[in-house]
Order: structure tokens, then sequence, then C-alpha cells
């Protein structure tokens, strides 16, 4: 499939965004975090920000983007308005809880409650959002159980490193969540992985011979293709990257999204306040550029069986 | 409403002889020109005289080299449009409603009206049946010529599909394939016709008829050509055939 960055800079911006919303909701909920407002506001609004932000590019690449408001309609059966759905609906409590942080007493009941439905509506958001690519059943490497758990997982540890950047910028205690991050990256780290493993080790159940139904065993080779020009479909869904490519920047994405943040996070736990921020700070653009690769990647390793009617011999 | 309706039985579609079909083209030329002034016009063609031709078409013929596991090869021209799945996936995840599958005759429309251009259909469908329109901003697709086959402004034998009207040598039949005494029903009982991709689980109502089995004369070998001439006519024509190379 091809790479279209306004989709990429979405679910980037918006997953790390609804990780920290998530968290610091939970926080709130579970008291785990400093009642301390200034960074609670601080947080909230750069993860509405980022929310706010990725939803906007993911409507630069409508036709009609006027339109839009119509994809809330059909919620029964598309994952892509439930995922309208949900991102808007998760902005009545995301913006009460704000709301609630910068107007009233820092023990409201409010504060929890708002926090609670913010976390709930932000992981069935980020659900959503995967869903849209894995109930494809036409791209073998999406239609898989990997991706939703990858979407969450990433959300989470993307979010869990803003959040330790915050608190390190608010000189606040952060040993017990940079422990959790460290786990989260590990743990997304083995579910990407095993996710690779996978696309690796299996194809599509279509086959080119199922594709134009001869019988299988037999060799099919494209002699002419309708068209002497890249159409739509070629443009869109035939992207091609060669293996060796795709295997360096695998190795890119695990370093910069995984290995350089977790160790850059687990240098706070041995460092003065001083090294203590510039680690935690420098974590978040290291992730990010990590992370918009793996982005690129999960669309440009994603075969899609129209490849099958352009002289690919498996998908 | 993008949930795919209770059928009411009938399902227009064609059957496609993939052992007629020569590869000419006439059908996806006559069906641009008729669907760039139909429900979904314009078939919009962009840099068309230029160096990078590209546009929306409805229907596309590819060529393929198809060699058995014994070695013989056979080529087949593969013409491809929407096959106005029964379970069709591009209907269900369009967020708008403007993907649609009629009740009453199983067609799979877009509505150009609220289609927002995500795309999301296009990725949805395993057989690349639809096309976006960059310049308009939506998404096109074969509409089986709804606005063709239903016209009693055209005499009885024009309401059928422009490619199936165009069709030189007959490749294309049109018609109820949820009725299964239909002569398109029939066409596919007798030939073994089926479904494209069926492990994708759209349902396809388009069925494809294979290649008839290559039949070799018995005698094949004793009816190879040879000369017919014999004794001073066989001496000049080998002498002509040695002078002539
Ligand atoms: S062929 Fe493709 S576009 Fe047509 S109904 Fe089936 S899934 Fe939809
Ligand atoms: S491109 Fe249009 S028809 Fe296709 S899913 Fe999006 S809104 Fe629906």
């Amino acid at each position: 499939m091809n790479p279209a960055f306004s989709v990429i800079f979405f679910t980037t911006a918006s997953g790390a965004g609804y990780g920290l919303l998530g968290l610091l909701g939970a926080g709130s909920f579970f008291s785990f975090l400093p009642a301390d407002r200034t960074l609670m506001i601080a947080a909230s609004v750069t993860a509405l920000l980022l929310i706010t932000g990725g939803l906007l590019s993911s409507t630069f690449h409508l036709g009609h983007p006027e339109r839009a408001w119509r994809a809330v309609s059909q919620w029964r059966t598309s994952w892509l308005s439930r995922e309208g759905v949900s991102s808007l609906v998760t902005y009545i409590p995301a913006t009460l809880f704000t709301y609630t942080w910068v107007f009233c007493d820092i023990d409201n009941s409010m504060i929890r409650l708002s926090g609670l439905a913010t976390v709930v509506l932000a992981v069935i958001t980020v659900f959503t959002t995967a869903m849209i690519y894995a109930s494809l059943r036409s791209i073998h490497a999406w239609n898989n159980k990997w991706v939703p758990l990858n979407y969450l997982l990433l959300a989470l540890a993307t979010g869990l490193i803003l959040l330790n950047a915050f608190l390190a910028w608010f000189a606040a205690d952060t040993v017990g969540l940079t422990i959790v991050a460290i786990a989260v990256l590990g743990g997304s780290l083995v579910s990407k992985l095993l996710y690779w493993r996978f696309i690796d080790s299996s194809s599509s159940s279509s086959s080119n011979a199922s594709a134009i139904g001869t019988r299988p065993g037999s060799t099919v080779k494209l002699t002419q293709s309708p068209h002497s020009q890249a159409n739509y479909l070629q443009q869109e869904m035939v992207f091609v990257i060669a293996r060796k490519h795709a295997r360096k920047l695998r190795r890119i994405a695990t370093l910069m999204t995984f290995v350089i943040p977790s160790v850059l996070l687990a240098a706070t736990l041995f460092s003065n306040s001083k090294l203590n921020v510039a680690c935690a700070t420098l974590a978040v653009p290291v992730a990010t550029i990590g992370i918009l690769i793996e982005r690129w990647l999960f669309f440009a390793e994603a075969r899609h069986t129209v490849a099958l009617y352009y002289g690919a011999q498996s998908a | 409403m993008t949930a795919i309706p209770k059928s009411s039985g009938k399902k227009l579609g064609l059957v496609i002889d993939l052992d007629i079909c020569v590869g000419c083209h006439a059908c996806t030329t006559s069906c641009k020109e008729w669907n760039t002034g139909g429900y979904s016009a314009p078939l919009t063609d962009t840099d068309p005289y230029g160096e990078n031709p590209t546009g929306v078409w409805f229907n596309r013929v590819h060529t393929f080299e198809v060699t058995a596991p014994d070695g013989s090869s056979q080529t087949i021209n593969f013409p491809k449009s929407c096959l106005h799945c029964d379970d069709a996936p591009c209907v269900t995840v369009c967020p708008t409603g403007a993907s649609f599958k009629r009740a009453e005759d199983g067609i799979v429309l877009v509505n150009q009206d609220t289609c927002i251009g995500c795309k999301l259909c296009s990725w949805a469908c395993p057989y690349g049946a639809r096309e976006y329109d960059s310049t308009d901003g939506v998404m096109k697709k074969c509409t089986l010529c709804v606005d063709k086959i239903y016209n009693e402004d055209l005499p009885e034998h024009s309401r059928v599909p422009a490619c199936v009207s165009a069709c030189p040598t007959g490749a294309r039949s049109f018609g109820d394939l949820g009725d299964r005494d239909s002569a398109v029903s029939k066409l596919v009982e007798s030939r073994g016709g089926f479904d494209l991709m069926p492990e994708q689980q759209c349902s396809p109502v388009n069925k494809y008829l294979p290649l008839r089995k290559k039949v070799v004369p018995a005698n094949a070998a004793t009816t190879a050509l040879r000369p017919k001439v014999s004794g001073v006519a066989d001496a000049l024509l080998k002498w002509i055939d040695k002078s002539l190379c």
C-alpha cells in the first residue's frame, strides 16, 4: 500500500495523544499522578492538540473534506465511521476533564469520573483506528490480530514517553512510571517482532491462480497490462519495497522506537535531575521518528490482492 | 445505509466466457463511452494526449499466459469489472453510506453526492474494481449500466450493459443470476462457471467460465504437414526450397 503521509502522521500523532490523554485520565482516577494543576493542564492540552492535529490531517486526504461530517453515520457496519464517532465522543469527557483541572478543586470527583470516561474512550478510539486496517481481508499484512495489539501498545508506549517527559519537566517523581514505560516498550517491541515474523512467514490465501480462476499449480504470467501507464489502483495499492531496504528500515524503527527510548528512560533512573530532564526529553523526538518509520513500513510492506492482477505472484 | 440489504432474490450480473474472449478491449472502450455520460459521469482522464495518460475506467482487460504443470500453456484474456458481490466489503466499510447495494437487483453503486473520497472502499475490494477520480474527489465504479438496462427509450435488445452490447464475440452475457432458471444461470451450470477468489468471501455475483479443454485430435501426428507430392515434382520443390534459402 502506498504510504500517505497524512494518514501516517494522523495515526502517530493521535496515537500518542490518546495514549497520553488516557494515562492522565487513569492517573487521576487511580491517583497515581501528582495532583499538580499546571502539569495536568499542560499535558492534557498537549494531548488534545496532538489528537486534533492528527484528526485534521486525516481529513486532508479526503476528496471532499467538507462532507466529512457524513462519516459518523454508518457506525453499524464501518470501523472508519466508528472511529469518527468515538473520536468525537472522546472530546466530551476529555474537555470536561481538562476544564475541571483548570477551574475546579483538585479533589473534585468530576476529575476522577471524567478521567475514567476519558481513558475508556481513548482505548476504544485507538482500537477502532486499528480495526479499520485489521478488518480488510484484501490485505493480509493488516488482517490479523497483531495489528490492534500493536496499535494499542504503541499508543500506550508513546503516551508513557510523553508523560515521563512532562513529569521530568515538572520535577515530579518519575521512577515508577519510568519502569512501567520501559516494560511497555519491551512488550510492544515483542508484539512488533511477532507481527513482522507473521507477515514474513505467511501470505494471503489468495494467489494469482485464484485471482483468475486457474488450477493451482499453474504458473500465471501477466503478458499484457490493460493500460500503458500506472492507474489509480497501482498508484494507491501496488507499492513495492525491496526486501533489503525494508530490513534496514525495520532495524532503524526498532532502535528508534523501542531500544534508544528505553535506554534513555533507564538512564533517568540513575542520573541527576538535569540529565534526567534531558534524557526524558530526548526520548520524545527519537521515538516519534521511530514510530513514523514503523507506520511507513506498516503501509509499504502491506500487499493488496489487486497486485495479483498486475503480475504479483502472491499477496 | 451501508449494511447489505436483504436480497429480493434478483441478482443482476455478468457471465464472462474466458474461452471466447479475444482481448479486443471493445467492452472497455464502449463502457467508457457510455459511462462518461452516465450515472457516475464523467470518467475523467488526466493528460489524455500527453506523455502520461491515465484515468477512470470501470472495466479493464488483462492478458495472462497460464502454464499448466504438464508444461502446456494458454493465453487468457481476462476482462475485470465490479462483480456486484453479495457480501460486498466495499459497501460495509463505507463510513458515509455513499456506497450501497440495491435490494431490488443487487447492483452496487456509489452516490457521487455523498462520497467523501476516503478511498477505503477501494482498499476493501480485493479485485481492484473501484477507481478514484482525483478530479472529482469521489469514488467511481461499474454501475452495471443501471441507466441503460432499465431505459425504456432504448429498444429492448439494447437494454443490457454497454460492454455486453459491444462484445463482438459474445463472450459476455447479462442476466439474473439469482434466478436458477435464467439463461445465464444455466450457462454457468453447464460450463462450470466459477467465482474469482472465493477465499475472500465476497460471494461475487458475476461468474467466469473457464477455458474449454484443449482437444488434440487422436491422429494429430499423422496429419502433420508433409509434402503432398513425390517423384520429380518433389525433387523440383526441394531444389526451389534450397535455392531460395
Ligand atoms: S467487486 Fe469489489 S467493488 Fe464490486 S461489489 Fe465486489 S468488493 Fe465491491
Ligand atoms: S470513498 Fe466514498 S464510497 Fe468509498 S468508502 Fe469513502 S465515502 Fe464511501
